[in-house]
């Protein structure tokens, strides 16, 4: 064959391997990769115990509990199979709040609680402005309400 | 206006990622511009060298 | 077809194409970026969640877009220069890496300076943040290889080897936010769903995104139209366009 032909075989034959050797150490890097742990992974023992890890899910209504001095906070994490209480003390993000996205940076203390130093919310890929906002949350509210 | 501007109390944030994204795009168009112009000019002395001494 | 190819693979016709294209495709990105960032700052209604502070996606998202676009245009270069050694696809390679490096650059910042109120950090280590980050490496060392090796055509090639090594990062990057758990959310915009972004707001969004794709492309012509007067320097086509500059230009 043409010497440019073996060319292109050689070049489309690297590019393949290289691909196929990139999906193996990803695959292999996979746990390091996940930036958190939802509340089920953590109830099945997959987070760690010793080490500082992320917490990933939703603020659930209602659990989110200040005291009145400082800046302590309590709340509960869910990702709507199990749940995780987390206990923070800071400031958090402008974009915290019951039912938004949260991913705790923290670990779990002697006795079991779950301390995070670090509270970062996640928002979601959409974009709407208020009154639409507030459309479909009255649409979601009537849509609750129909027997 | 002045609403415009205070961008709801995120002004910092937006207009320093402008700013920074019109010195980016900017630096990009000069840098192109410049990189024609010089190409040129540098011909063009190339050239004016090759007239001066056709000997050469 | 194959001989329309072949005529525009010709340094002269592609210069002369180019040239021609150059002041159209510039009223054309002005205009676009006029249109989009009037209508991303001004006329696009504020975010129920995130407020004013969304409208960096007028800069984010069309930075991060042609981040990956531009290296893909070079891959696709990378691959011509390696098979068929064309010397246009060793010069639009060559020069279309630092136009990529700043998209990306471009994309990081803004997505910086956008996450420090919306999540509450400046940077994480997620899978998406974390690939972009790599492709800016990418691009600094396929330049830094280029520049390294003083013959241009050797230079292209190995710069073409790397390029096309660095290929498997954009669909990691790509699908970075669905393979993994990150903090970047996911696609608003994607191929087979209904974009999950109010009309108002996409379309200034869309009008940015070719901005930045015609912007792109009126750069790279005149840093192609420069790298071609350099490999053909001594093609008599050039002395005759470069005499043919009228003494004020000089």
């Amino acid at each position: 064959m043409t010497p440019r032909r073996k060319r292109l075989i050689v070049i489309l034959l690297s590019i393949a391997g290289l691909g196929i050797a990139a999906g193996l150490i990803l695959t292999a890097f996979n746990k390091n990769l996940m930036y958190f742990y939802s509340p089920t992974e953590v109830a099945a023992g997959e987070a760690p115990q010793n080490r500082p890890f992320r917490l990933g899910g939703m603020v659930v209504e209602g659990s989110v509990m200040r005291q009145p001095q400082g800046l302590t906070v309590w709340f509960t994490l869910t990702d709507f199979n199990k749940e995780q209480v987390v206990y923070y003390e800071g400031i958090l993000p402008d974009l915290f709040r019951e039912g938004q996205g949260i991913v705790a940076n923290g670990q779990f203390n002697e006795t079991g609680v779950f301390v995070a130093s670090e509270v970062l919310a996640k928002h979601d890929e959409n974009y709407m402005p208020p009154e639409v906002a507030d459309a479909v949350a009255a649409g979601k509210a009537a849509g609750d309400h129909t027997p | 206006m002045h609403e415009f501007l205070a961008m709801g109390g995120y002004a910092a944030y937006v207009w320093t990622s402008y700013g920074i994204g019109a010195l980016v795009l900017g630096m990009m168009a000069l840098g192109a511009r410049r990189a024609e112009r010089k190409a040129l000019d540098a011909l063009a002395e190339d050239l004016a060298g090759d007239d001066d001494d056709p000997t050469a | 077809m194959f001989a329309f190819l072949h005529k525009y693979a010709s340094l002269m016709h592609f210069y002369r194409l180019s040239a021609r294209l150059a002041p159209w495709l510039t009223a054309l990105t002005a205009v676009l970026l006029a249109g989009g960032l009037v209508g991303g700052l001004a006329l696009a209604p504020a975010d129920y969640q995130q407020g004013d502070s969304f409208r960096i996606i007028y800069l984010h998202v069309p930075s991060a877009w042609m981040s990956l676009f531009v290296y893909m245009c070079m891959a696709g270069a990378a691959f011509t220069t390696l098979v068929w050694r064309i010397k246009l696809a060793e010069i639009a390679l060559r020069e279309s890496a630092p136009l990529g490096a700043a998209f990306t650059f471009l994309a990081l910042v803004t997505g910086s300076i956008w996450g420090k109120p919306m999540w509450g950090t400046w940077w994480v280590w997620d899978a998406r943040l974390t690939s972009e980050l790599i492709l800016l490496f990418l691009y600094f060392g396929i330049i830094a290889l280029d520049g390294a090796i003083d013959d241009r055509r050797m230079g292209a090639r190995a710069a073409a080897v790397l390029t096309l090594i660095g290929v498997v990062n954009i669909p990691i990057i790509h699908y970075s936010v669905e393979w993994w758990s990150t903090l970047h959310q996911g696609p608003t915009v994607s191929k087979f769903d209904k974009p999950s972004i109010d009309t108002r707001m996409l379309i200034p969004l869309l009008v940015m995104v070719v901005a930045f794709t015609t912007y792109y492309a009126a750069a790279l012509g005149a840093r192609m139209r420069a790298g071609i007067l350099a490999y053909d320097h001594k093609a008599s086509w050039v002395r005759a366009l470069v005499r043919g500059r009228s003494p004020e230009h000089a």
